[in-house]
């Protein structure tokens, strides 16, 4: 393990530290109370999701790998938090917590085993390729997609849940970028682009939700069940 | 071997000279961010000179346990200050003595005696105190042990002179992400064990809301001021594992020679002063947490260096 790491160089260390960072922001999403917190967070997210891209674009000294950064960071830095400011009212940003199915402290428990359930399910996959970032990059991007996941399952409010929806997409994105660096630009534009149109297409059903029944708390539709 | 044992009763020297100075400065930077001007940063030894010069009252109700506690407070961060590298970068005579984890225990042992001693007098603060001490060190035990087991399994050794070589040898395994978050994992770890803002107000004068200052009310005199310089000692033995074992140690002395030794003084001290910069600037940008946020707080800890240990382990 020492030579391996020695051999690192400094570039795929600070590639490391961003997945690192990426792994600890997922897990923040899934303790965070406040709905503007989560959203800083998704954008921070996606800032480190763009710095990996770009750290790798710099190890494979491909261009593609630029372009997808910096399409990361134009649309979901900028853009997606934007729509959703603009979209979704603010009455959703002015209550404070959000209320969930699950307590935070059990909710962190239960992210840290799917952080390790990811690696246990990446493992296999780490044998088809031998190079050392796809080996860190695959299982972080795993467990922020299952942390996405759980943060849709576990929030009652339907704003967290397009942020979690849209981190999903964010460790999908880290994973892929990581295994196929030469996927062609047309793929990172659409799926940048849907991602994009996913969000205006939630927030603006979540602002009709809010205008309709006066309240976004998906929760409470757990009471038009019939018995 | 004399040379050994000379520089590291020089290091437990500046430990006790050097603490109260680190709490001024602290203050200071608080009030002058606050925008006041503050207390002088000399204020912490004028107020030991003061504490030291005063009557000592003690009730009699208390057992030995109350009038034991301030030499125990004040003793066992020196003992840690022997086993710890707070000027030099190699071994000295007592390091081999004692591991991380005896580090830990001793300075558990302080906490524990302050706890007894809170609870000894029967002032309904102290109780209360010591139990919020406790569900704050139960809390962040796990965290100190997983910081702990992560840190010894990634440079093979317990001692904390070996393990500070590891991080920086090369340069790129400062930048590892195991490392980054361990830092921050016990950067958590250090606001809630020190009582400093998010977790507790180290500087708040309401006796309900207090969680570590409490369980020192009931001293008076010698007693107090020596409880306030073991305390401030305890500070500063954490602050010199933080920066010298985790996260900086450079500028410790390499060579053998009294000039290098004393040298590293400064070195150790600007180091500090950067640190207590970020930490002030902490406290003053967060508020407060409710007692039972805590958890919370040191769950995000316990959180951040279980990912360092998934990063570090489960990486190959």
């Amino acid at each position: 393990m020492s030579e391996l790491t020695s051999t690192f160089s400094v570039l795929a260390q600070l590639a490391a530290l961003t997945a690192g960072l990426f792994l600890l922001t997922a897990f923040g999403m899934v303790a965070m109370r406040q709905v503007l917190a989560s959203l800083n967070l998704f954008v921070w997210q996606s800032v480190f999701l763009a710095a990996s891209a770009f750290l790798l674009g710099i190890q494979h000294a491909s261009i593609h790998l630029y372009a997808v950064a910096a399409i990361t960071l134009v649309t979901k830095t900028v853009l997606i938090p934007w729509l959703l400011r603009r979209t979704i009212s603010q009455e959703i940003y002015a209550r404070r917590e959000i209320s969930q199915v699950l307590n935070i402290p059990s909710s962190l428990l239960i992210s840290v085993a799917l952080a390790i359930f990811a690696y246990f399910v990446s493992t296999p996959l780490l044998g088809v390729s031998g190079e050392p970032l796809v080996k860190l990059n695959l299982p972080i991007g795993i467990a922020g997609l299952l942390l996405g996941a759980y943060v849709v399952m576990v929030r009652r409010e339907a704003v967290p849940q397009v942020i979690g929806i849209l981190s999903m997409e964010n460790g999908a994105f880290f994973a892929g970028v990581a295994i196929a660096p030469d996927l062609p630009l047309i793929a990172e534009l659409a799926a940048a682009f849907d991602v994009l149109i996913i969000a205006l297409v939630m927030g603006l059903l979540t602002r009709r939700i809010h205008e309709r029944v006066g309240t976004t708390a998906v929760g409470q539709m757990a009471s038009l069940k019939e018995e | 071997m004399a040379n050994r044992i000379i520089f590291n009763v020089i290091q437990v020297l500046a430990v006790m000279a050097l603490s109260p100075l680190v709490k001024g400065v602290l203050n200071r930077l608080k009030e002058i961010i606050q925008s006041k001007r503050g207390p002088s940063i000399f204020q912490p030894y004028r107020d030991l000179w003061k504490l030291f010069h005063k009557d000592e009252v003690i009730s009699e109700q208390s057992s030995w346990i109350f009038r034991v506690t301030p030499y125990v407070v004040f003793v066992t961060p020196i003992f840690v200050a022997l086993l710890i590298p707070v000027l030099t970068g190699y071994p000295l005579f007592f390091a081999f003595m004692g591991d991380m984890l005896g580090g830990g225990f001793i300075l558990a042992l302080g906490g524990f005696f302050a706890t007894l001693a809170a609870v000894d007098t029967a002032n309904p603060y102290g109780p209360m105190g010591a139990s919020r001490t406790r569900m704050v060190g139960f809390l962040a035990e796990p965290v100190f042990m997983i910081v702990f087991f992560t840190v010894s399994f990634v440079a093979g050794s317990t001692i904390p002179y070996i393990v500070q070589k590891h991080w920086v040898t090369p340069l790129a395994n400062f930048f590892e992400p195991s490392h980054v978050l361990l830092m921050l994992a016990f950067f958590m770890l250090i606001i809630a064990e020190a009582g400093r803002i998010p977790v507790d107000n180290p500087s708040g004068h309401f006796e309900l809301a207090m969680i570590d200052e409490s369980k020192g009310l009931e001293y008076s005199g010698r007693g107090a001021a020596l409880m306030k310089w073991g305390g401030s000692m305890k500070f500063f033995v954490l602050l010199c594992i933080f920066l010298n074992v985790l996260v900086a140690p450079w500028g410790l002395a390499r060579g053998e020679t009294l000039g290098e030794v004393l040298w590293a003084i400064p070195l150790v001290l600007v180091k500090i002063f950067i640190f207590i910069l970020i930490l002030a600037a902490v406290e003053s940008s967060f508020a407060k947490l409710r007692l039972f946020r805590i958890t919370e707080f040191l769950g995000a800890a316990f959180i951040t260096s279980v990912g360092a240990m998934i990063i570090r382990l489960l990486e190959m």
